[in-house]
This record gives structure tokens, sequence and C-alpha cells, in this order.
């Protein structure tokens, strides 16, 4: 056997591991070795890489490991879990950067033997930094959306799609030359080559800047998708099927998580990607409250309504990790656990700011994953539980999605007026994003528990207590 | 058949295999998933040291090493941060 066809099976010994890695992820007891095999799954192709080839030079690539290495551990060392989008934001980034880089090293190589090149091969440079480019500098916007660094708001001006439709056939043309210019080996590919990749650059950014800040989750989960569609065009350029695999896997990954997020907020992919929708601001469309009173509770009676029920639901919204409340929630639940009460928690698959974030969220506060249940799995219990206790979440229990002509029709909701009793804890009875009143507030059965969810939160542990 | 229709073939079945294994993610593992997959598409990094391993000079060297640390970043950082965030679901 040589030398390359043992670096090909330890390849395909990889893919493998990867395919049975995230297979494992299917449950929450597997999922960490699975985790753990794609790394080795990766560790085993890195050394094949590395004994497989003739080395030119060892200081570049092991300082790039090294560099690579050091950055890698203390972002994932330091990292807040409720930071979590930004990290993934970031790292989709990076993905699309070392693609385009691969492509853009590996034409600076051809062009430096002078050799012409076949059609197939330009193509896939021409791919491989387009997907790379876009998704380096569109991660960096949404990045810095998140982070607030960039306006949540929509950035638009006018011939905004105009300018991004003539920057993307720009792109085909200059693309097609380079792979013209590269059949016939010549040197000012180079050149054109250096503009494709500027014109990339500002077509990612283009491109992210129009979508709100409230739309991120989907945007992140997109781009997820294209740093693997990057991975796979590198693995074009290359010749290599690790890599066609490995990418087309995250891609496949990043596109369901991206339709699911959609579906989630009743928005179709071009409508959150061209709909300048989804801003931090929102104009309420605040209906008539004169008729509508709201019932107030404080600490000590909503902790007894929750004592005497035999079955709770809790369900956490962003307010909850905001507030950073989530261990006074676990505390809260504990408590009447103690009490013999039965608790789940419901989330919805917008709770957090990134597909499963709030999952997250709680286990770090040492809840329980087989008490936490997605809207297909608890909203037929619903009409059987006592008390729903909201925590923080205002759209996704907005029972006006039931209503044909509200703007939010049609928007999967967790159905919490169907239990017998709702203690809403809020701020105020301010609007959600969506920026619609919600009725739930003013139902005969729901009760309102205002404040800050984490002074609040730890006033319901005491009164649990005692009660 | 030519090298560029076998690797559309394998992109094409990989992404098919990678729909039927990830539409079975539970929605609580999401978050997981998509750190594991930032780790996963870390994977450039192979493409990067092939490159890297044919040239010791010039732009293409700095390309070459950059896209290595890039990578990197993902791969460590994402197999971490994936098996910090994994390790604190428990069942009790």
């Amino acid at each position: 056997m040589t030398l390359s066809t043992a670096v090909e099976i330890s390849y395909l010994f990889s893919s493998v591991l990867f395919v049975i890695g995230l297979k494992r992820l299917q449950s929450p007891a597997t999922a960490r070795r699975g985790n753990q095999l794609a790394a080795v799954a990766m560790f085993i192709a890195i050394c094949a890489t590395l004994l497989g080839n003739q080395i030119a030079e060892w200081n570049t690539i092991l300082i790039g490991i090294a560099v690579g290495g050091i950055i890698g551990y203390w972002a994932a060392k330091t990292v807040q879990m409720t930071e979590m989008p930004e990290l993934v934001g970031i790292f989709n980034g990076f993905g699309g950067a070392a693609s385009a880089l691969v492509a853009g090293a590996e034409l600076l190589r051809l062009q430096s033997l002078n050799v012409t090149s076949p059609l197939g091969e330009g193509l896939s440079i021409v791919l491989s930094c387009l997907i790379g480019t876009v998704t380096f500098s569109g991660s960096f916007v949404a990045f810095g959306k998140l982070k607030g660094i960039v306006s949540g708001n929509p950035i638009t001006f006018p011939l905004q799609k105009t300018l991004n439709a003539g920057l993307f056939i720009g792109l085909l043309v200059l693309g097609g030359a380079i792979m013209g210019l590269f059949q016939l080996g010549n040197l000012t590919t180079l050149n054109t080559f250096y503009i494709f990749t500027i014109a990339a650059l500002s077509l990612g950014i283009l491109l992210v800047i129009p979508i709100g800040g409230a739309d991120m989750p989907v945007v992140i989960s997109l781009l997820n998708s294209y740093s693997g569609l990057a991975a796979s065009a590198a693995g074009f350029v290359i010749s290599s099927n690790v890599l066609i695999i490995s990418g087309a896997l995250v891609g496949a990954s990043g596109l369901i998580l991206t339709l699911i997020m959609c579906k989630a907020m009743n928005r179709s992919l071009t409508n959150v990607a061209f709909g300048a929708f989804g801003g931090e601001s929102i104009i309420g469309t605040q209906g008539d409250d004169s008729e509508k009173i709201a019932r107030p509770v404080d600490a000590e009676g909503a902790a007894m309504i929750l004592a005497y029920a035999q079955s709770v639901v809790v369900v956490p919204g962003y307010g909850l990790a905001v507030a950073q409340a989530q261990h006074e929630l676990r505390k809260v639940v504990d408590n009447l656990e103690e009490k013999g009460v039965d608790v789940k928690y419901a989330i919805h698959p917008v709770a957090g700011r990134m597909p499963g974030h709030m999952n997250v969220l709680l286990a770090e506060a040492d809840v329980s994953y087989d008490k936490l249940f997605d809207l297909d799995e608890i909203n037929d219990d619903f009409d059987r539980t006592d008390v729903v206790l909201v925590v923080g979440a205002n759209d996704v229990v907005n029972p006006e999605a039931h209503n044909p002509q509200s703007v939010i029709a049609g928007m999967p909701i967790l159905d919490v007026d169907k239990a017998k009793s709702v203690i809403v804890m809020k701020r105020s009875l301010s609007t959600g994003f969506a920026g619609i009143d919600n009725p739930l507030f003013y139902m005969d059965h729901t009760l309102m528990l205002f404040g800050d969810a984490k002074e609040t939160m730890n006033d319901l542990v005491r009164e649990v207590r005692e009660a | 058949m030519s090298e560029m229709l076998v690797g559309i073939y394998v992109f094409v079945l990989a992404s098919l295999a990678g729909r039927e294994v990830i539409t079975k993610v539970p929605p609580t593992l999401h978050t997981p998933l998509m750190s594991g997959a930032n780790a996963i598409s870390g994977i450039s990094i192979v493409g990067a040291l092939v490159v890297s391993a044919q040239v010791d000079s010039g732009l293409a060297q700095w390309l070459g090493g950059l896209a290595i640390a890039l990578a990197m970043v993902n791969v460590v950082g994402g197999f971490m941060v994936t098996d910090r965030m994994l390790e604190m679901f428990k069942k009790h």
C-alpha cells in the first residue's frame, strides 16, 4: 500500500467518524461522545495530511497550528454561554475565510508555476473564494450586530437591491474572466482576482446590513451553512473528498437550522433576506388600553398559586437570559418539586438568540434536560396544566397568532392560555419584537407579576419555600 | 468520469446523509450542533496544509499560514466549546 493510499483511507475513516459523531448528537445522552468522536476524526485527518505530504517548509505550518490552537482554546474557555451566538458567528467567518485563503494560495501557487489549469479547477477556485469571502465579511457584520457594534436596525439605502444585484453580476463576470485567463495561463489573472475578492467582501457586508438584529438567528444559521459550502468548494480546489464530505455535512446542518428558525419566526427565507424587517426598535401599534385590565399579583400570591398546583409549566424567554436569572428560576423549581409539584419547561425555538440557545442556558443552570420540552412535544399538555409561569417571553405566547388578521398570524406559539391559570413575569406590559399587544396579559385567568426578573425570582424562591 | 463529476457525486450523497442525520437532532442540542458544525467546517485545515506543504515562500505561504491558523481556531475552539456545553447537559 502506498503512502497516498494510506492517507486516502485515513480520510475515508475520518469522514465516516464525522457522520457517526453527528448521528450521536441525536440524543443528549450520547452527544458528548459524538462530539469527541468528531474531534478524533479531525485529529486523524490532520495527522494523515502532515504525514502524507512532502512538507517544503515546516515553520509556517507549525506557527499557524500553534497560534490558531491557542486562540481557539482561549475562546472556548472564556466565552459566556449568553455569548454563544457571537462565538458561532465569528467561527462561521473564520471557516469561510480559511476556505477562501486556500483557494487564493492555490491560485498563487499555480500562477508561480506558470501552468495553465483546466476549467474545472478555475471554477472551484472562483467558487471557494466567492462563498468563503461572502461568509467571512457577512459573519463579521452579523457579529457586530449581535455585539451592538453595528446598529441592530436594518441599514437600508436607495437602490440597495439594484447595487447588490449589480455586484453579483459583476462577480459572475469577473469569475468567468478569471477562469478564462487562468486557462490561458495569463498572469493578469492576479489583479482580476484581487478585484474579485474585494467585490465579494463588499457583497457579504451589503447582504447582511439590511437584516435586523432580531433576525440574526436565521442569518447565523445560514452563514453556518455557507461556511460548510465554502469548505466543500475548497475540497474541489484541492480534489479532497474529506473536505467535500465534511463541508456538505455542515452545509446541510446549517440549512436545516435556517429553515427551522424561519418556520418558528413565521417568515420565509426571502423575507428575512430582503425584507429589512426585525429591527430592535419597534413602533408599536398599541391597541386601546382603556377597557383592558391586567391583574397584578405579588411574589407571595404567585408563590401560593405555584406551590399548591399539581403541574406547572415554565416558559422561559430571552428576558430571563438578559436578567441572568436562570439559576434563580432553577431554585424556584427545585423548591416546587420538593413540595411535590410536577414541573416542566416549554422551550420555543426562538426563545434564545440562536437555535437551542435557551436549552444551553438552562443546562448551565443545572436543569435536567429531560424536563425541557419543545413546542410540538408540550403544546397538547397545556389544557391539563394547572399553572404556566411565563418568564420574560412575549410574542411566543401571544394567542393573536391564531387570529388570521394579526401580523403574527400563523406563527407557531406555545398555547399557554389553555392552562387553568397563567402567571406572566415581566417588567411591564410593553410589546415584544413583533410590536403588537398581547391579549394573554388581559385574560381572566392571567396574573401579571411585574418587576425585574432576577429580583422577582429571588422573592419567589423565598416565598415558595415558605408557602 | 472526470474528477469534478466524482466530487459532485460525493457532495450530493454527503448532503443527503447529512440531512438524514441532522433532521433527527433534537432542538435541545441545536446550539451544540452549530458549534460542532463550526469545528467540522475547520476541515479546511486539511486544504490549508496541503497547499502550504507545496510552497516555501512568498504571498502563497502567508495566505496558507493564515488559513491554517483560522481553520485551527475553528477546530480547537469549536470542539472544545461544544464539549463544554454538552458536559452541562445532565439528567437527574
